[in-house]
């Protein structure tokens, strides 16, 4: 089998997350490509978690509905789930097929706790595929940094009592890492000089923070949680003030509360890079689910009109990358620049395909000291230079207030007009600069006269679909300046345009009709959960 | 240096008589008096909130961050933690500190922050043409409270107290070097530093000759280590219509270690490559 879907499932605290990662650690070093779904609730112990990890021998960003093994550690796995073949926990599970066998009593008859299951699971799993139990023994190792060789043992238990049941083909490792997209976000951030990722928790943005606190000593960075959002934004701001490249990160509600502050970012030129990670809403919504609702959000949010850019990755690969970039366009022209990703995007893990080298610090205009310091000079490209506190030439004056190039607050038509000027010339020179880069992206049969459109963590299920309907898929990278004269470009001899959305209005849509381009068809989607590659196939075949 | 030097260029539109003049030329030459001790000018940031105190940052000839109202502290951390060789000055109304942004302050003095937050206390809005704030006493008669407010003001200096705040102090607009000399020390002091200034507002709130009568100074003799005794003078004046007297002066001091060292120690230089974490991830 070249492409093969697992779903495991169990209760909140039976580590289906863990063992998500795992049977994904498995198939990356036999050489497969990954991609891990995470379904969980907003509770802590009991519930219903369930994880789907896909391998496959081709690259891939999205996970199926049609599961080839099932591994239940409940009943209710059983019963909410299909699978061809079936693992279950026979000490906790009834089911008159497949392989029973009784993890529960594995782990009791060695005292450890009942999470071991998971292990044990996970030895089944690599015996039913074929694979040397040394694998699955190296995976623990590296997974599971406590009571390892007790890990082991249980593992081996389930292993020995599986029988080897799909041919499966074993490659070489792809030695691809794999990362979740809020790791990813937080690499390419540190590669363009992060200097503090600043956020209070809120899911899915919460594991950008984990993830860089972590790390933080190996990183040469410092994470902080303050007291709420508004804190948070402000706190990135003065720190960007001072010289120090900052980050912030949250969800709908808490971008919700930094808005001000964003509105701010564009007055007083501060370079802040926001990450939104959309989570299922209106209001606190649905938490651990998915959605793209935030797009108008992020394009219209603040107060006043002042220039801004927008971006949205589809996988780590580009979550990286544009998180990178994005860091940099803050600096490169002193604005608020804004990342959304969302649940979907944010919390799967990819086999990522990273290059670090594609992503440097840049460095921002600064001050040569000639003449007096006028922090918000007018310049012909509206770009003012930079120096930073402690500099003994220099008084620099930072202000929410319209101001005159020294920032000092003003109130005069001509001054008021005078800076609007100013700040809408940077718009014009970040067109320039990103008229050089590629802001869309394009799958499938690039001549189709048949197009699908969507945006951010769509990209896995649009990109599969295109690919095997022999139709073209279209992403723009950037929303905000909107590549519409790269989208034109791509429509050329496009007949059909399909617009493929997480939301229940089709913003993207939207977007593209007021840039003149009128979709045929919308396909949304809008109850938390993302399409699959499967379920946006079916949609799409339909409408052609 | 001379507290003149530190004035910019900026045509003041405080109203003539305003005791913002004070607060400006004790701070002015506070910070004067500091620079001639060694501390270095363009080390100075200052930031202030929205309302009338705000148009400090506009008014002095030192580095300044604008924000928005109640919002300059944790811009201010922020600053603190990018570069602590900086001195870091709040300037706040009754208004941001104690109302829009009071999560801000109660968080900073809990960290202990090494910054001074300078409360403009007038007890009321002025900006906005007069109307109750945290600190206005009940039955004040603003525009949004016509009747007269139905609340009680807290007092700020018991909930610095209780906040953990390392220098609690508060001090008179119209009383010169007092002023200036808490204000010095604030800036001094190691850790995180509150000044509570009480000031007439001539336009909305005239309360000078309740100022001048009840205002008296803690003496030399008063131990500022002593915290059941800080709460003991901070609890005389509830900032009520009804005080006797109102002690002014440093209430506590007690030096701490600021929170943006105890964050940057260990800080590391940044790796030339991520290789490491990615092979973590294989």
């Amino acid at each position: 089998m070249d492409d093969l879907s697992i779903l495991i499932g169990g209760a909140a605290g039976d580590g289906i997350k863990q063992a998500g990662n795992m049977i994904a650690k498995l198939f990356s070093r036999v050489g497969k490509s990954v991609f891990v779904y995470e379904d969980y609730q907003s509770l802590i112990k009991g519930g219903h978690n369930f994880a789907i990890i896909r391998a496959s021998n081709k690259p891939i960003a999205i996970h199926k509905d049609k599961i080839d093994i099932l591994i239940a550690l409940n009943q209710d796995t059983l019963e909410k789930h299909k699978g061809d073949l079936v693992i279950f926990d026979s000490g906790s599970c009834k089911y008159d097929k497949g392989i029973g066998i009784d993890m529960s009593a594995i782990a009791k008859s060695n005292n450890l706790p009942l999470i071991v299951r998971n292990v044990v699971a996970l030895g089944a799993l690599g015996k039913c595929l074929g694979i040397d139990f040394e694998y699955v023994q190296n995976v623990i190792k590296s997974c599971l940094k406590t009571k390892t060789e007790e890990n082991i043992k249980v593992s081996k238990q389930g292993f020995d009592l599986a029988k080897s049941q799909i041919k499966f083909v074993i490659k070489k490792a792809n030695n691809k890492p794999l990362l979740s997209g809020n790791e990813a976000i937080a690499l390419g951030a540190v590669k363009a000089g992060l200097d503090f990722y600043i956020s209070y928790p809120m899911t899915p943005a919460s594991s950008i923070l984990h993830f860089l606190a972590d790390h933080a000593d190996k990183l040469g960075i410092k994470t902080i949680h303050p007291e709420n959002e508004i804190a948070a934004a402000l706190m990135a701001e003065g720190g960007a003030y001072a010289g120090k490249r900052t980050m912030v990160g949250t969800s709908g509600g808490g971008f919700a509360l930094m808005v001000e502050a964003l509105s701010f970012a564009g007055m007083a030129e501060l370079p802040v890079t926001f990450v939104l990670s959309q989570r299922f809403s209106p209001s606190t919504g649905v938490p651990t689910y998915t959605g793209q609702g935030d797009l108008n959000f992020a394009l219209n949010a603040g107060h006043g009109e002042f220039p801004r850019i927008v971006a949205a990755p589809g996988d780590a690969d580009q979550a990286f990358n544009l998180s990178g970039e994005l860091l940099n366009l803050s600096w490169q022209f002193q604005i608020p620049t804004i990342l959304i990703s969302d649940k979907h995007l944010s919390e799967s893990t990819f086999s990522a395909d990273i290059d670090e080298k594609k992503i440097k610090i840049n460095m921002p205009k600064m001050w040569n000291k000639t003449g007096e310091y006028k922090r918000y000079a007018i310049t012909s490209d509206g770009i003012s230079p930079l120096a930073f506190p402690g500099d003994k030439d220099a008084v620099i004056k930072t202000t929410s207030y319209e101001h005159d190039e020294y920032g000092i607050a003003v109130e005069d038509a001509a001054s008021i007009k005078k800076m609007m000027d100013k700040r809408l010339l940077k718009q014009k020179s970040i067109l320039k600069e990103l008229k050089k880069k590629k802001l869309v992206k394009v799958f499938g049969k690039k001549n189709s006269k048949i197009a699908i459109i969507g945006w951010g963590s769509i990209l896995g299920a649009g990109k599969e679909t295109a690919e095997e309907l022999g139709i073209k898929f279209i992403q723009p990278l950037y929303l905000e300046p909107f590549p519409i004269w790269q989208i034109e470009k791509e429509l050329k001899g496009v007949k059909k345009l399909i617009d493929i959305e997480m939301n229940s209005t089709g913003q993207l849509a939207k977007l593209l009709k007021a840039n003149g381009i009128e979709c045929n068809e919308i396909v949304l989607k809008y109850d938390g959960r993302p399409f699959s590659q499967d379920e946006l196939k079916g949609r799409i075949s339909k409408i052609l | 240096m001379n507290s003149q030097d530190l004035i910019f260029k900026t045509k003041n539109t405080w109203c003539p008589g305003c005791s913002n003049f004070g607060i400006d030329a004790a701070f002015r030459s506070a910070v004067a008096e500091l620079i001639e001790e060694g501390m270095l000018k363009e080390n100075f940031v200052v930031l202030s909130g929205i309302g009338c105190h705000a148009k400090i940052s506009d008014y002095l000839n030192l580095n300044s961050f604008y924000a928005l109202h109640g919002r300059p502290i944790p811009a201010a951390t922020g600053i603190k933690l990018a570069n602590p060789n900086l001195k870091v000055i709040v300037f706040e109304g009754d208004g941001d500190a104690y109302n829009e942004g009071i999560e801000h302050l109660i968080h900073a003095a809990k960290k202990n922050t090494d910054i001074t937050v300078i409360v403009h206390d007038n007890r009321l809005f002025a900006l906005t043409t007069g109307q109750y704030t945290g600190t206005s006493f009940k039955g004040f008669a603003g525009r949004s409270t016509p009747q007269g407010s139905v609340e009680e003001p807290f007092n700020p200096i018991e909930l610095m107290l209780a906040d953990k705040a390392s220098f609690v102090a508060r001090s008179y607009a119209l009383k010169a070097n007092h002023l200036k000399e808490t204000l010095k020390k604030a800036i001094k002091h190691q850790g995180f530093s509150f000044v509570d200034v009480l000031q007439p507002c001539i336009s909305y709130l005239n309360n000078t000759d309740f100022y001048n009568q009840k205002i008296y100074e803690l003496g030399p003799e008063y131990d500022c280590t002593n915290l059941d005794l800080a709460y003991q003078k901070a609890r005389e004046w509830d900032y009520s219509q009804n005080a006797l007297k109102i002690p002014i002066g440093a209430f506590y001091c007690k030096p701490k270690l600021g929170y943006e060292k105890a964050i940057l120690q260990g800080l590391t230089s940044k790796p030339s490559s991520i290789q490491n974490i990615l092979s973590e991830k294989i």
